[in-house]
């Protein structure tokens, strides 16, 4: 498995040719009435070509926000894109034209939503809607098109496609539906897919037809997936790496495996200690005290420093940087990773190894 | 009381709290049934703990489909069709299984907030189901439910004394001030403030407002709570708050719980019994062990292998199971599940599936299932049919 987290290229030169997608210091604010909302402030991440990737975060993150602004999907205003580089493909997406941006998405880079009854036209049969990318992305014949319509369906396992291709979206399930966003984002091939949280609103056993899915196409096209979701479970299944979101930063990020089993920020760890499992019956859960900060009035240097029961004085003075934590390239945004933090980290880690194993509460 | 339950006041203006309220704090029920504060009726005495609480046999709910220019019944739905089960006092029995599997409306069914078609349901050893509205409204007070959804299950027009009073005047405590009181006892339990009563919902959080809902459920002093979904729509982190919280008012208030879920994570942390559900009748009961150990219904083991695991090292290869789930208006013939079921294309197809419904049988301390074939389920079985199935030929269970 080759390493999708490098070492960040210096601002304005295009990253290697292995990373198909490159985020740097990404800013998307939105000027509402009542002020400012940074919504994502400052995230960085890169993608090489057929790998994967989670960005993983509770609701308000920032974590749907980046994949839209990846998308530039995003309302310029009240958004604004306050500073950052987006590099696809050896391109830097955020300054070319739209009308360059609109042949790229799609065609180059596929999203797929996590409602599929809204995010598909009800008055148009699904044929129509998959065949009029294709058409218009691959100068391809009315005929072709429909065609290559038919063909996706048939590789995302929906039975019988010549006779689905005339049906309208209301006449299928929702397991139905997503297959159908997923195959018209397959059908021109994409290099990335964006999955935003792909199987929320589906029941447990379709979203585990659906992963499967994503995994076996993604497998077979070697196209690189960006997967959005609030889901642990999700990521540790299918993504190579992972970003933790917090407010709209990245807090922590590295190899799943290293990530999950051994987490370095005080959130992520927070956030797998409150999973109910089975070892913790009879036991209560451990929780994050408190609510996710206010976006219009952040604390004023680390964000998670009000919930974190390792905070100490230097967590309300300084906003930390991400920093190395561990031996394989794993990056904690957090104070207990630099000299400052060492004589606390051996006691944050023995007490996240007792929270995760029993039920306890935090006093 | 009053410095019972000030101990546990644990909030900040602004902040949820950590927990719940903090151990040992024994307290009243916040809505105690003193004949002079609400209407005086002669309520059932609780069942002692474990039981039978409630007691629910052969209940069915179906809808009717109406449709056509003269708006007659062309079909109907069996949302909940046959269903046997008894909630021990003290425990907490969940419902679990997919959307359209009924476990919302049977736990709507059980408190008559929607009327059943047949069956019976007895609670506290008196039979509600034939009892009239005016002969039922007192036992109310002892039946209360959470709902899903915090956003959309509190008033936003009214202020949460409102909110949480309003049941108190339907069960006649007509004093404004006695009133207002039990409304803050029972913010207090649910680890809010007292003074925010005369804020509206939409000033709280999520979690906070999910509290709010507890606090209105509880404000009335009940024996059993449905809980429909109650931490669904919550953040992992504040659905821990929520789950820590409804855990210690269980033990405070020798609560009884019917938990309805379609998490099953969330179920076996916090569960006793457990009955999966599937188009309206149940699959599989047992406790949380029987069940989670040893499933011993081929629908109950495919929901199992569903759940993603957060842990990387605990990755297995799942059990996909075919196709959706049919409607509930068109049950398939026999067992229900045989249109998706791994384990009768294991066997071959036999042909008991599609021709004779299951009934629950017991196999052995309480564990029930509803299987022809459950004897043949074992760990080999469901490893093979893992390893040879298709994954991308999952839709098929085609309606042509």
């Amino acid at each position: 498995m080759t390493e999708t987290i490098t070492a960040p290229t210096p601002l304005g030169a295009p990253p290697p040719k292995n990373v198909l997608l490159d985020v740097r210091n990404l800013k998307t604010y939105f000027h509402v009435l009542d002020g400012v909302v940074p919504a994502v402030d400052g995230v960085s991440f890169s993608l090489q070509r057929g790998q994967t990737i989670g960005i993983v975060g509770e609701s308000g993150s920032g974590k749907s926000v980046t994949a839209l602004t990846v998308m530039r999907l995003i309302d310029i205003p009240p958004a604004e894109i306050a500073d950052g580089e987006i590099w696809f493909d050896g391109k830097e997406i955020l300054s070319i034209p739209i009308d360059e941006m609109r042949k790229l998405r799609g065609n180059d880079i596929a999203m797929i939503f996590q409602e599929p009854l809204t995010s598909l036209n009800p008055v148009f049969t699904i044929g129509d809607q998959i065949a009029e990318q294709v058409e218009r992305h691959k100068k391809v014949s009315k005929r072709a098109a429909w065609d290559r319509a038919i063909e996706s369906l048939q590789l995302v396992g929906i039975p019988s496609p010549e006779r689905r291709v005339k049906q309208y979206p209301h006449e299928m399930s929702g397991g139905m539906r997503q297959r159908v966003m997923i195959a018209m984002a397959l059908s021109c091939e994409p290099k990335l897919l964006i999955a935003d949280e792909p199987t929320t609103a589906l029941d447990v056993t379709i979203q585990a037809q659906i992963l499967e899915l994503l995994k076996t196409i993604q497998d077979r096209t070697d196209s690189a997936l960006m997967l959005i979701t609030h889901d642990l479970g999700v990521v540790a299944e299918m993504v190579d790496h992972v970003c933790v979101m917090y407010a709209g930063q990245v807090v922590e990020q590295g190899k799943v495996d290293e990530v999950l089993i051994d987490p370095k920020a005080p959130y992520t760890m927070g956030l797998l200690e409150s999973i109910p499992s089975v070892e913790k019956r009879g036991g209560r859960l451990s929780a994050i005290k408190g609510t996710v900060p206010n976006p219009f009035n952040m604390p004023p240097a680390c964000r998670f420093q009000p919930r974190c029961p390792y905070a100490w004085d230097l967590c309300s003075e300084k906003a930390p940087d991400l920093y190395p934590a561990g031996n394989s390239g794993q990056l904690a945004r957090c104070h207990l990773h630099t000299p400052a933090g060492a004589p606390r980290l051996a006691a944050a880690m023995v007490d996240h190894d007792r929270k995760l194993n029993v039920g306890e509460g935090i006093d | 009381m009053e410095d019972e339950t000030r101990r546990m006041d644990a909030t900040t203006p602004t902040d949820a709290p950590d927990t719940g309220p903090t151990d040992g704090a024994s307290t009243e029920p916040a809505g105690g049934s003193s004949p002079t504060e609400m209407n005086a009726a002669p309520l059932p005495e609780r069942p002692p703990l474990g039981e039978p609480l409630l007691q629910v046999r052969g209940l069915k709910k179906h809808f009717p489909i109406v449709g056509g220019l003269l708006k007659r019944q062309i079909a109907t739905v069996y949302a909940v069709d046959g269903v046997d089960f008894d909630v021990r006092a003290g425990e907490i029995f969940s419902l679990v299984g997919e959307s359209g599997c009924g476990k919302t409306t049977l736990g709507r069914s059980v408190l008559r907030l929607i009327e059943p078609t047949a069956g019976t349901i007895t609670f506290s050893g008196r039979d509600i189901t034939q009892i009239s509205q005016d002969e039922l409204r007192p036992l109310r007070r002892k039946m209360q439910i959470i709902f899903q959804d915090p956003f959309g299950s509190l008033n936003p027009r009214m202020p949460v004394s409102d909110i949480i009073g309003e049941g108190l005047l339907a069960q006649g405590m007509k004093d404004r001030k006695t009133r207002d009181k039990k409304v803050e006892d029972s913010l207090e339990i649910v680890g809010l403030r007292r003074e925010y009563t005369r804020r509206y919902p939409h000033e709280f959080s999520g979690g906070q407002r999910q509290r709010i809902g507890i606090a209105r459920a509880l404000a009335l002093g009940p024996d059993i709570v449905v809980c429909d979904e109650p931490v669904s729509a919550l953040d992992v982190s504040i659905q821990s708050q929520v789950l820590n919280l409804l855990l210690d008012l269980r033990r405070d208030l020798n609560l009884t719980y019917i938990f309805i879920s379609h998490n099953l994570s969330v179920v076996q942390y916090f569960s006793d019994r457990v009955a999966v559900m599937y188009l309206g009748r149940i699959a599989e009961l047992g406790t949380v062990e029987q069940l989670y150990r040893d499933p011993r219904h081929p629908y109950t083991v495919a929901l199992l292998s569903a759940i993603p695991n957060a842990d990387p090292r605990r990755r297995k290869k799942r059990l996909v199971l075919k196709g959706d789930v049919p409607s509930p208006a068109a049950p398939p013939s026999g067992c229900r599940f045989h249109t998706r079921c791994w384990l009768r294309e294991k066997l071959g197809n036999p042909e008991r599936c599609s021709t004779e419904e299951p009934a629950l049988r017991d196999f052995g301390a309480g564990h029930q299932t509803a299987c022809h074939f459950a004897e043949e389920i074992s760990e080999q079985t469901i490893g093979s049919v893992v390893a040879t199935q298709s994954v991308v030929e999952t839709a098929v269970a085609d309606p042509a």
